[in-house]
């Protein structure tokens, strides 16, 4: 019997590979690039995987060290800000505070749950680029307004009603990036607290227009410290690009204390290629800047506050450990308020997106109220509710921190030291400074031991 | 006339009795203020109305977020001279260095000789009239109030400019992105009339010419992505 050709469809044939270079994801954006012409802009902070606090682990007590009864023993959580030059510092109950996020690219509601959840809590919220509302004000205990390049709503009165300023200089998301605010969020009200148009998109200034350097920011604070009597702790932003130098600039300058934001920090509007591939991740921050507190010897004498990407209490646990004297949240306070909510996924859908997955803060079409100045979207949202919601978030998260302090032995938040921990990849390793787990090895350290 | 003397009292003391004699409004008098040796902060956050002469040229800042009070610097004034005032005045009979009133809200800023670059930056609604020049990038992102010079505009003047107006007697070096020449029409011509009555400037409106935005920026688009 002669064999009958195969035919075409019998054949094997390899299967559909795609690129590791050119992903859907990667052809999807080139696509979308050629089609429009304009960069991706969008809400929240770096995708990508990176090393973060997930990769490090606490060791716990056991025969060397001894723990605290979980329920007997205090493990207190309270931290001063501020007290190096101010007279009246910052008393927190807690060390988690509530990163600045304007009134512009949140909600009036948005703004107000996070004033009352923090006050509940026990510690402060921020104003943002775009100013301090009174419903703000009026629902938040301890209020830090944020004096940043753009000075939209900048005013002396309400730098006087304020209980610490925070001179903005970066942002993680963005370090060397301006703020963004599109028109379909310049709503009367936001375009008058602004002073510009309603409806136009707006950028606001990428540097201070009236100082440029560390030696002119020295007198800026200065100024600020004159005309609120030195009363109020004065912050310093930074984003996470040198923080070594940052830190050490910042306090030269006369910060009372640093914030410093890793690139997982949250934005409001920013570019995609900006978020992803500018700045230095926040496990990789906090070591230098913590060195530059201590060659200079200030630390815990100027505090420094870490942020981006901060999402639990063994993430406030890690951070203190590693040196900080609190953290400052963004994007969990906004989950907790009701962000990203599965229960709104029929809208999250109609936007062509899906619950979890919603970065397009900036269009102002928030199906849960928040990233929005739709009057109708944003009655989504009750603050009440939201205050209570943020409350509770604030509440675990502090819990879990004193758990795992009180396992390490602890009896305050702030004794956590890079000795109670250990990592799980050489990159954490040789970034946090902690042996990798089951050896003695940081890789990297230098003779100095930094 | 009560006389403060900053270099005998220290900058904290002085801006301090200005400071409650400005909010309790219990000025006995005018206030000068003697050695100002260019001093940075100097009279910053007076909130209330009193009229206070510096004698002598000061350092950064002076008179930053001023409301109400009219302050006269009998000399010159370093970087930021009234910075973000809400209202009052401030004069300033010699030179200005960089970003005279920036970010202003309202008030009006004096200067009689010239003003160094980056004068009215990000103004809110400052009224700037600069006898003299102006230096570069002037007006830059100016989103409301006026800038008058009755002198020369250096390069790249109001570059990204929102809605603040700029009337320039002399030559402009150059203008920056989305800042275009107006027509003067009768309206403008009396807002500059009043303005340079106020600043004590004896210059014909006729003489100058307006400046303000095309708007072309106020909307992303990718034809003018050039232009940033
Ligand atoms: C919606 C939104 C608006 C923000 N607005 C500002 C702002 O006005 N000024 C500022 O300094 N940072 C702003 N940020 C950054 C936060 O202050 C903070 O640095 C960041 O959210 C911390 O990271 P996390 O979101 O991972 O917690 C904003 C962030 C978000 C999510």
């Amino acid at each position: 019997m002669s064999e009958q050709p195969a035919t075409q469809s019998d054949l094997p044939r390899t299967k559909p590979r795609y690129s590791a270079t050119f992903t859907p994801e990667v052809n999807s954006e080139i696509r979308r690039a050629a089609a429009t012409g304009i960069y991706d802009i969008r809400g929240a902070g770096a995708k990508r995987k990176l090393p973060h606090f997930d990769d490090l682990l606490f060791l716990g007590a056991s025969m060397s060290r001894y723990p605290l009864e979980g329920y007997r023993e205090r493990c207190d959580t309270d931290v001063v800000l501020g007290d190096r030059h101010a007279s009246k510092p910052l008393h927190l109950d807690i060390p988690i505070t509530i990163a600045g996020m304007s009134f512009g690219s949140l909600s009036g509601q948005a703004k107000e749950s996070l004033g009352r959840g923090a006050s509940a809590a026990g510690t402060s919220t921020t104003t943002g680029d775009g100013g301090m509302t009174d419903e703000e004000r009026e629902h938040s205990d301890k209020l830090v307004y944020q004096y940043l390049p753009s000075r939209y709503g900048m005013n002396p009165d309400d730098l006087r009603r304020a209980e610490a300023i925070e001179v903005v200089v970066g942002q993680g998301a963005k370090p060397g990036g301006g703020g963004m605010l599109l028109g379909q969020k310049i709503s009367e009200r936001v375009a008058g607290m602004r002073t510009l148009p309603a409806g136009i998109d707006q950028r606001s200034a990428c540097r201070h227009p009236d100082w440029t350097g560390p030696d002119d920011l020295e007198i800026k604070i200065l100024e600020l410290r004159e005309i609120t009597g030195w009363e109020k702790p004065i912050y310093v932003k930074v984003g996470g690009a040198r923080p070594y130098f940052d830190t050490t600039l910042a306090i030269k300058a006369g910060a009372d204390v640093v914030v410093l934001d890793g690139m997982q920090g949250g934005t409001a509007a920013t570019q995609d290629v900006f978020i992803e591939h500018v700045g230095q991740p926040t496990l990789a921050c906090i070591r230098p800047a913590v060195r530059a507190l201590q060659d200079l010897g200030v630390h815990r004498k100027v505090q420094l506050i870490l942020s981006g990407g901060i999402r639990s209490g063994a993430d406030v646990a890690k951070a203190m450990a590693l040196g900080a004297d609190a953290v400052s949240i963004g994007t969990a306070a906004l989950i907790a308020i009701g962000d990203n909510d599965p229960r709104w996924e029929e809208d999250y859908q109609a936007l062509g997106t899906t619950a979890d997955a919603y970065d397009d803060w900036h269009e102002g079409n928030d199906p849960a109220g928040i990233t929005t100045q739709d009057p109708e979207l944003a009655s989504r949202l009750d603050p009440v509710e939201g205050g209570r919601r943020l409350r509770n978030f604030l509440k675990v998260m502090t819990l879990e921190a004193q758990t795992i302090a009180r396992a390490c032995g602890k009896n305050h938040l702030r004794n956590l030291e890079p000795e109670d921990l250990c990592a799980l990849t050489i990159e954490a390793a040789a970034m946090a400074k902690v042996p990798l787990a089951g050896t003695d090895w940081i890789p990297g350290l230098n003779p100095d031991g930094w | 006339m009560p006389t403060l003397d900053l270099q005998a009292h220290g900058l904290r003391s002085v801006n301090a009795v200005l400071q409650t004699a400005a909010a309790d409004s219990v000025a006995d008098g005018d206030y000068e203020i003697v050695n100002p040796l260019g001093s940075h902060a100097i009279a910053v956050g007076l909130n209330g109305p009193l009229s206070v002469t510096v004698k002598g040229s000061t350092g950064y800042y002076c008179a930053g977020m001023n409301k109400e009070a009219d302050i006269t610097v009998e000399g010159s004034v370093g970087p930021g001279v009234a910075e973000n005032m809400m209202s009052g005045s401030v004069t300033v009979t010699g030179n200005a260095s960089q970003y005279a009133g920036a970010t202003a809200h309202g008030g009006l800023l004096d200067i009689k000789g010239n003003a160094s670059s980056r004068c009215g930056i990000s103004m809110k609604g400052i009224d700037i009239v600069v006898h003299g020049n102006i230096g570069h990038m002037s007006a830059f992102m100016a989103q409301a109030g006026r800038l008058v010079v009755l002198g020369d505009a250096g390069d790249a003047l109001g570059d990204s400019l929102y809605e603040a107006r700029i009337y320039v007697r002399g030559t402009v070096a150059s203008l920056g992105a989305d800042c275009v020449e107006k027509e003067m029409r009768p309206e403008h011509i009396e807002e500059l009339t009043e303005l340079l009555k106020r600043a004590d400037a004896d210059a014909d409106p006729a003489e100058f010419t307006r400046y303000g935005s095309a708007r072309s920026l106020y909307h992303f688009d990718v034809d003018n992505a050039g232009a940033y």
